[in-house]
């Protein structure tokens, strides 16, 4: 099982931001002409700020190193833009990286985004042939797994039909299928099971978990869906502009992911870069102070902040706090805010003591976005400041709690209000 | 499968002459296919199918018989019919210029199967080649019936020769210099949009430098003309094409020119394939 058959090392993907694709020689040669002269490039857009004379580069990926195992089934996490993506069109060869090498022990069949290398002209069948073909299978090789695949991709009745006209959700089947049961020791997938079904999901990766259990076939496995790379994947790594964060434990990953890739930390002071609002002439928050240096609040607790507040407004100034809880996935918990406007003088720096009733609010982890906002007529609020998902804080209660089970949110929800009382009658 | 050793790598160092031709020849079941696709693909939808191979040709050659042969005259081809002087060099030059023209494209009209799944890219060019060779096969067949037809006529005289034996090797060269240049087009296009157009342009250009609408003769008179024709490595070809089943009064044997001809077609073949080495790494990112 130890056996490696993917191995990528010191990994880098670079693009020319700008520069990509759609020039003409004309624009190339008026574009080094003018970077001599030192001009503006005559042909960027105008306003166009963000692109160098010279063409800025973009890091796709930086120093990535990977190696997985024969057999192994390994998630691949990451918000848009992480280099997801770059990464299996690497390891696919759509594309060479800019520095580093990948090894490799085995034929790759792929699915990147939907449809794997279909011709809109050829029947559903034909295609067939066509991908074992672009995997090296000789058509022998192919008769045997036909069947199968057909059966597989339910497109039967339309498998002799030019794939111009199938649906897209046929179009995910069909290519499933081809990818699922060719020859081939490692399978990619990239985000490709949201157009299919349910059902056909569910379908999916079980095919995906046995293939690789039965045969012995590496899967990797791209997705935003983290219950699916529950149920498939044994590892994850999670990619965060371009850079490995994690590569572990899917349960871990997945709330590194979840947590935006940031770690809370007790005193928080703020900076321009955490404020969702441009801080205006009006209070804002300073510095918030959890008064919690483990991060853990034992269950039935309420919750103490500190908030330090200045109105940067000259004059005299009200507003009200408002302080939303969430659950790592992003669900709102609940929110809630204090009764009595705050007035402060202008230019004024004080330091308030909050208190958040959580009792009820069952184990697990949380973020809290901080408002300050006023209400104005007609009981329209305007934010003043927002920060988003800013802090956070683990419940944890006794193991006794819920007879040892652990809670599961989306079946019982993010509040319990105690335990029954029953007595007989 | 060897155990713990890598076989396939791919890194970031580039060696363009590093090529692996035996991957091609695994993937031979693929090239049939992309020669079958193709050849359905182009003529799908169509009411006359591959009766285009032979009409267009056809007409072709009609129409330049009357106005190159009969209103100009540029056919010096003595007792050799007029008619099949001219099909005999169209044929051969819409063989090459249907090579350079459908390789050309290779990169920008496959970009959608290439972005998805790798396969050795070479492929797709040679299947475009390959698949040009069969509509030539159907215009060589309709060649050879007239061929048949006027050795039978007494007023003219076809001087079919050995020479004939050469026509398998200028068709090889002919494929292999329209698929060099062919692939050098298509990897610059995918930086270079400008060469598209150019290409159309400047393959009937090349035909107007090449004995393919006149007869050498026409160049006998200046002697710069005829080594402007000579250096054209299309020339010797299309000359022994017409020598070997026309005879000495359509073309011409020139072993030095020819020469010439093969050593031009393997270093655009060499340059064509390394270009395109290099092109195919990365093309997805410009193309």
């Amino acid at each position: 099982m130890s056996e490696e058959i993917l191995k990528i090392e010191r990994v880098s993907k670079k693009y020319k931001l700008g520069m990509i694709g759609g020039t003409t020689l004309r624009d190339e040669l008026q574009r080094k002409r003018a970077a001599r002269k030192g001009l503006e490039d005559p042909t960027k857009q105008i306003g166009d700020k963000s692109i160098g004379r010279t063409g800025e580069e973009f890091l796709a990926l930086e120093d990535i190193n990977i190696t997985v195992n024969k057999g192994e089934r390994v998630g691949i996490i990451g918000h848009n833009g992480a280099g997801k993506s770059t990464l299996l069109k690497l390891i696919c060869r759509i594309t060479a990286p800019t520095e580093g090498s990948i090894e490799m022990n085995g034929r790759i069949a792929s699915m990147l985004e939907v449809g794997t290398g279909f011709h809109p002209e050829l029947s559903g069948r034909e295609n067939i042939y066509m991908n074992g073909a672009i995997l090296g299978m000789t058509k022998a090789e192919i008769d045997k797994k036909i069947e199968d695949i057909i059966d597989f991709s339910e497109c039967r009745q339309f498998i002799d039909t030019p794939v111009k006209r199938y649906s897209s959700g046929m179009y995910v089947k069909l290519a499933f299928s081809v990818a699922a049961h060719l020859d081939s020791e490692i399978m990619i997938m990239d985000e490709v099971l949201a157009v299919g079904d349910m059902a056909f999901q569910k379908k999916c990766i079980e095919k995906m978990s046995k293939v690789s259990k039965d045969e012995g076939r590496t899967v990797l496995y791209v997705s935003h869906n983290m219950n699916t790379i529950r149920q498939l994947c044994e590892r994850v790594i999670v990619l965060s502009h371009g850079h490995i964060i994690y590569n572990g434990d899917v349960e871990t990953g997945i709330n590194i992911y979840l947590g935006r890739d940031r770690d809370y930390v007790n005193k928080i002071a703020v900076t321009d870069e955490m404020r969702e609002l441009e801080a205006g002439k009006n209070p804002t928050i300073e510095s918030i102070d959890l008064n919690n240096e483990e991060g853990i609040s034992p269950y039935g607790d309420k919750l103490r902040f500190s908030l330090e507040i200045k109105n940067r407004s000259a004059e005299s100034f009200p507003f009200l706090v408002r302080i939303i809880m969430k659950t790592l996935s992003g669900t709102i918990v609940t929110m809630s805010c204090n009764e009595d406007t705050i007035l402060m003088a202008g230019g004024e720096i004080r330091t308030f003591d909050v208190e958040m009733d959580t009792s009820n609010v069952v184990p697990g982890q949380y973020t809290f976005t901080f408002v300050l906002y006023e209400v104005g007529e007609m009981n329209a609020d305007r934010n003043l400041e927002v920060l988003r998902d800013i802090a956070g804080i683990t419940v944890k209660a006794s193991p006794e709690f819920n007879h040892g089970m652990s809670w599961n949110s989306s079946w019982w929800g993010s509040f319990t209000n105690g335990a029954l009382k029953i007595t007989e009658v | 499968m060897e155990q713990g050793k890598f076989y396939k790598k791919i890194s970031a160092d580039t060696n363009n002459l590093n090529f692996n031709f035996s991957e091609i020849w695994k993937h031979r079941d693929l090239i049939l296919l992309l020669v079958k696709r193709e050849f359905v693909s182009k003529y799908k939808q169509t009411v006359l199918g591959p009766a285009w191979a032979i009409i267009q040709p056809l007409l072709t050659t009609v129409v330049f018989t009357f106005i190159f042969g009969n209103v100009a005259g540029l056919a010096e081809c003595g007792a050799v019919p007029t008619f099949l002087f001219y099909m005999c060099g169209n044929i051969a030059w819409q063989f090459f210029s249907g090579c350079l023209t459908a390789t050309s494209s290779t990169f920008i009209a496959n970009s959608g199967i290439m972005g998805k799944v790798y396969f050795p890219r070479l492929c797709m060019p040679v299947s475009t080649t390959l698949s040009q060779l069969i509509s030539f096969a159907i215009q060589s067949a309709m060649f050879l019936v007239f061929l048949v037809i006027y050795l039978f006529i007494p007023e003219y005289s076809i001087g079919i020769n050995l020479c004939v034996l050469m026509a398998p090797v200028l068709i090889l060269q002919m494929a292999m210099l329209g698929l060099g240049c062919g692939i050098i087009i298509s990897s610059a296009t995918t930086k270079y949009r400008d060469l598209q157009f150019l290409v159309g342009f400047g393959v009937s250009l090349w035909m107007y430098a090449t004995p393919v609408a006149y007869s050498m003769d026409l160049f006998k008179s200046s002697a710069v003309l005829h080594i402007i024709a000579r250096a054209n490595p299309m020339t010797p070809i299309i000359e022994m094409m017409r020598y070997g089943f026309l005879g000495g009064q359509a073309g011409s044997l020139d072993w030095l020119s020819y020469g010439w001809s093969w050593i031009f077609t393997l270093v655009v073949l060499a340059w064509g394939i390394s270009l395109f080495n290099k092109v195919e790494r990365t093309f997805m990112d410009t193309v």
